[in-house]
């Protein structure tokens, strides 16, 4: 099979590689791109272990293909962290609500809730759930997780006013 | 929101411990930075891919892989033969000789899935497409997929050599069973069933192994939380265990006792040596870690008599239980054996007959589940004490009243031999039925009954065994002759004052870099934010017995306190020689050692620990240089062996919690929706009340789970039905609802701080709580079902009288 050149934004940064036609965007991320935050839980498209925002929407890596996001942009959790590489308000928020246990989920989990504040930074009880519905985590039994976005949700709001 | 706080009864005395502290891990976990299995990046690492077997029950006639070896990147293909010729069978915890356990299958298939040939390749690309080319000719014979078939004498044998299906068969006695059963004023049976599920972690089990040629050292990188895993892997490579080292700074993307890929590791790690050194990673696909990756958990009949008198006080148990465990049987069977620590649960039971006994099938092998086999047997306890509430027509909170020790009654000796070391039960009862607001539930339920629905109450008090200790094997198995479970802990200060803590094992989400921290700051003074706390490899040896069995808490928390003391004793000793008093005139405070009469005349932290490292001439006589300590825990009250009654302390710790969860069933379709759930916990001293909580909470969520809709599902033909996360079914946030929680403290009088063990509570009651809550509900029906997973279906088949029960 011939390699693909693919370029793509990824966290605000041009980067390309070069991947098969089959090989799947989350392999893309991180066997070729070294982006490892991003995890693998099933595969099939059910655990949510895998979400990346793309081009604005919380989308499942493992179900597409690396050629697909030629010229796309992509924000994966490591993303998420300020520009010193330390934690951004949603991930500190996480870690004060302690929002997980193992962290296997976590980079899902993280992407999932931001692309839901950004259309809607004030979200309900209910669009919580739908918003992270997708994303299984086995360690926590979700309450903590949605105490976490809560107060992520809360200071992301002051920080913009 | 009812987020965590500092826990108020535990947290006065202390700075640190029981206060609301972040997380240390979690800061690489929410940034991406994580150090997982799938995350190490060794060049030119090889991958490995499995070859299923369609067939669960077939001999091996040939395997052609030829065409397989010619596609361009593929290194070799390994088969069960070229296995079995140059490795040892890998260790069961009972002696089976005759059950020969390879990581591929040899001559023969047991199950369907199970792994005949092993491609290794480039990448997983080319050695996946690499298994389509293998030719494997089989001849396929009848499957045995019923355990209590599987007992009958006729049935097909998954180990021919072995003779039998039957892998343990236990009969234990304690306490005057016949008297009490004669003496009671009633008696009652009933069958209930524990379907095969597990705690499946999002992350599948990964390992990479790298052979060093240089240091002939065969290097393990693996998501793993198992004990002995450097001694197994050693004993069936054939090699000596001073040459296997397991890097343990690995994070474990969950495991709630699962994560034990023996036979993967012994796979890649002889790939790796066969190869010459190259690295070799195996990470299990779902289908793979579903199928068979050895990893399901208990699968369990229990057939119980209970004695008990007019007023519902329970006297007496009989217990049969029946575990299929799977084909390899490795350490399933003492899933039946661990609760034995607790198999009259938080009751004044008098006496127990058990009869324990487990049996191969063509299944996939067993794993220890979270609490090892207690979550079983506490459903078992529970449905007892409810079947003895319904045959009275008394109230189920009110039999457990009755039934529970009391506060009063500690330390409380069961008649198994095991004293149970603190609780205050109908304390942490009547703190559940406050947060549930009882009378109200009972007012929502009966209103939603008057509008037809089905609804209902569960409740379920059950205790956690915490601390581990290894007795059960030897109840099983007399060669195993094992009197402790310790852990060790370093810790070492360096010359600039700064505190690295050292553990011995890997960490799955138990934060246990937090909890050594907080344990080493709060001994120390010192701030657990500056405290560095490290995984040490196998070969830098410090004793381990993994983060099994609930026992961190109690155990590795013992052993790091008991290594700051040392420290804590060599300071004062450094201060009392320089400040010329006598230790007893001294004191300490946030690291200074001052003298109590003369406050100026004192030695700050940073002048102690440079006088250790650099002043030799002001150091007393004998001592050595540098400051640092290693205490390896013994588990409080082990080292006993049984006595001829099988009497023997099986745990140390016992933590209690009680539950109550709210459903409602859709009486059309059966389905199940869990409204609310509220939870009361105690387990002593908490060290961090956010990862306790969070425990719990996670437990619950996976009780909730095992109780109505996870399940391995084989056909009759012993085909496997749950290879998807969609088949399987595991629980989203629209199935789990936000759990509302309060916690107790009553310290263990054993341990450091008082604390127990945490870990497995939720689980180990969730699934009883559910069960109870269920038949609350189909009670106005006169219906009842003592089978999980309860699914929508089996409900629906239940309420439209298809099902007999
Ligand atoms: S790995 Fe993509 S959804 Fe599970
Ligand atoms: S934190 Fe472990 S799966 Fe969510």
């Amino acid at each position: 099979m011939t390699k693909r050149d693919i370029t793509l934004t990824l966290n605000g940064k041009t980067v390309s590689g070069q991947a098969d036609p089959r090989m799947t965007l989350v392999d893309f991320l991180r066997v070729v791109l070294k982006a490892t935050g991003t995890h693998v839980g099933c595969e099939h498209g059910v655990c949510g272990a895998c979400t990346i925002v793309l081009n604005g929407e919380a989308i499942r890596s493992c179900l597409m293909l690396a050629v697909q996001v030629e010229s796309q942009e992509v924000i994966t959790v490591e993303g998420l962290c300020e520009e010193d590489g330390s934690p951004g308000i949603l991930q500190d928020a996480f870690r004060d609500g302690h929002g997980m246990q193992c962290g296997y989920c976590t980079p899902g989990m993280l992407t999932s809730v931001h692309a839901l504040l950004q259309s809607n930074d004030d979200p309900s009880d209910e669009d919580i759930l739908e918003a992270i519905g997708g994303n299984i985590c086995r360690c926590t039994g979700y309450a903590q997780i949605i105490d976490s976005i809560k107060i992520g949700a809360e200071r992301l709001r002051e920080d913009k006013s | 929101m009812s987020g965590a706080h500092d826990n108020p009864v535990a947290g006065s005395n202390y700075h640190y411990i029981a206060r609301k502290r972040r997380v240390v891990e979690d800061k690489r976990f929410v940034t991406g930075n994580g150090n997982f299995v799938q995350d190490q990046d060794l060049p030119g690492t090889l991958h490995v891919a499995v070859l299923p077997s369609p067939h669960p029950r077939a001999r091996i006639v040939l395997i052609n892989a030829e065409a397989a070896l010619a596609l361009a990147g593929v290194a070799a293909v390994i088969t069960g033969d070229e296995i079995a010729e140059h490795t040892l069978p890998l260790y069961h915890g009972l002696p089976l000789p005759e059950c020969r356990w390879f990581p591929l299958a040899h001559e023969m298939t047991r199950y369907a899935g199970e792994w005949v040939a092993a491609v290794v390749a480039e990448d997983i690309y080319i050695a996946e497409d690499a298994l389509d080319l293998i030719e494997v000719e089989y001849e396929a014979t009848p499957a045995i997929v019923d355990p209590e078939e599987a007992m009958k004498p006729d049935a097909p044998l998954v180990h021919p050599g072995h003779g039998s299906n039957i892998i343990y068969d236990g009969d234990f006695e304690w306490g005057p069973v016949a008297e009490d059963f004669e003496a009671a004023d009633h008696t009652l049976s009933f069958r209930a069933r524990w379907g095969r599920s597990s705690t499946v972690p999002i992350e599948t089990f990964g390992v990479l192994a790298k052979w060093d040629k240089g240091t002939e050292t065969l290097n393990v990188w693996a998501s793993i939380q198992m004990p002995n895993y450097p001694e197994q892997i050693a004993a069936a490579l054939r090699m000596p265990l001073n040459g296997v080292k397991v890097n343990q700074d690995i994070d474990v993307g969950g495991s709630y006792g699962v994560k034990r890929g023996i036979k993967h590791t012994v796979l890649v790690g002889y790939i790796s040596r066969k190869l010459g050194g190259a690295p070799v990673s195996l990470i299990e696909d779902r289908l793979v870690n579903l199928a068979s990756g050895d990893a399901h958990g208990p699968d369990r009949i229990f057939y119980t008599d209970v004695a008990f008198d007019q007023g519902g006080v329970i006297k007496s148990l009989k217990i049969r239980a029946i575990d299929d465990c799977g084909a390899y049987p490795g350490r399933g069977p003492f899933q039946l054996g661990k609760p034995i620590a607790a198999i009259v649960g938080p009751y004044r039971i008098n006496s127990v007959h058990y009869r324990p006994c487990s049996v191969a099938t063509n299944k996939t092998g067993q794993v220890p589940v979270r609490g090892m086999g207690q979550g079983p047997t506490n459903y078992m306890i529970e449905t007892a004490v409810d079947e003895v509430a319904r045959h009275l027509k008394l109230d189920r909170f009110e039999v457990r009243r009755r039934n529970l020790i009391r506060s009063d009654e500690f330390p409380y000796l069961n008649p198994t031999g095991t004293k149970y070391d603190s609780g205050d039960y109908e304390t942490v009862l009547g703190k559940v039925t406050e947060l549930a607001n009882y009378d109200d539930l009972v007012k929502r339920r009966d209103e939603l009954r008057v509008e037809g629905k089905l609804a209902g109450i569960g409740i379920a008090t059950c205790l956690e065994p915490s601390g581990g200790n290894n007795l059960f094997e030897f109840l099983f198995n007399p060669k195993a002759e094992i009197s402790t479970y310790m852990e060790g802990c370093q810790v070492r200060i360096d010359s600039v004052g700064n505190i690295v803590g050292t553990m011995g094992t890997t960490t799955s989400g138990q934060g246990h870099e937090t909890l050594v921290s907080t344990i080493l700051g709060e001994e120390l003074q010192r701030d657990p934010d500056d405290i560095r706390v490290i995984h040490a490899d196998s070969l830098a040896g410090l004793p381990t017995r993994s983060p099994i069995a609930s026992r961190m808490a109690v155990m590795l928390g013992g052993a790091a306190a008991g290594a700051a003391q040392k420290i804590k004793d060599q300071l004062f000793q450094i201060a009392a020689h320089n400040l010329n008093r006598p230790i007893d005139g001294l004191e300490y405070s946030e690291g200074t050692i001052f003298d109590r009469s003369d406050p100026a005349r004192k030695l700050s932290w940073d002048e102690l620990c440079n006088i250790a490292h650099r002043q030799f001439h002001k150091l007393p006589e004998g001592m050595e240089p540098g400051l640092q300590a290693l205490h390896v825990m013994q588990v409080p009250l082990g080292g006993q062996m049984p006595d001829e009654k099988n009497r023997v302390q099986l745990y140390p710790c016992f933590s209690f919690q009680a539950h109550i969860p709210f459903v409602e069933i859709d009486p059309g379709t059966g389905k199940v929706t869990v409204l609310d759930y509220f939870i009361a916990h105690d387990c002593g001293t908490v060290i961090n009340p956010d990862i306790v909580r969070g425990m719990i909470i996670g437990g619950v969520a996976q009780g909730i789970g095992a109780a109505l809709y996870e399940k391995f599902d084989y056909g009759p033909d012993g085909q496997f039905l749950s290879g998807t996360f969609v088949d399987y079914v595991m629980p989203s946030v629209f199935e789990i609802p936000y759990v509302k929680d309060v916690e107790h403290c009553t310290p263990s009088p054993l341990t450091s701080h008082g604390q127990k063990g945490s870990g497995e509570g939720g689980y180990l009651g969730a699934p009883a709580a559910i069960a109870s809550a269920v038949n609350d509900a189909l009670e106005p029906r006169g219906l009842s079902i003592h089978e999980l997973p309860m699914r929508m279906n089996d409900i629906e088949e239940l309420l439209n009288g298809e099902k007999p029960e």
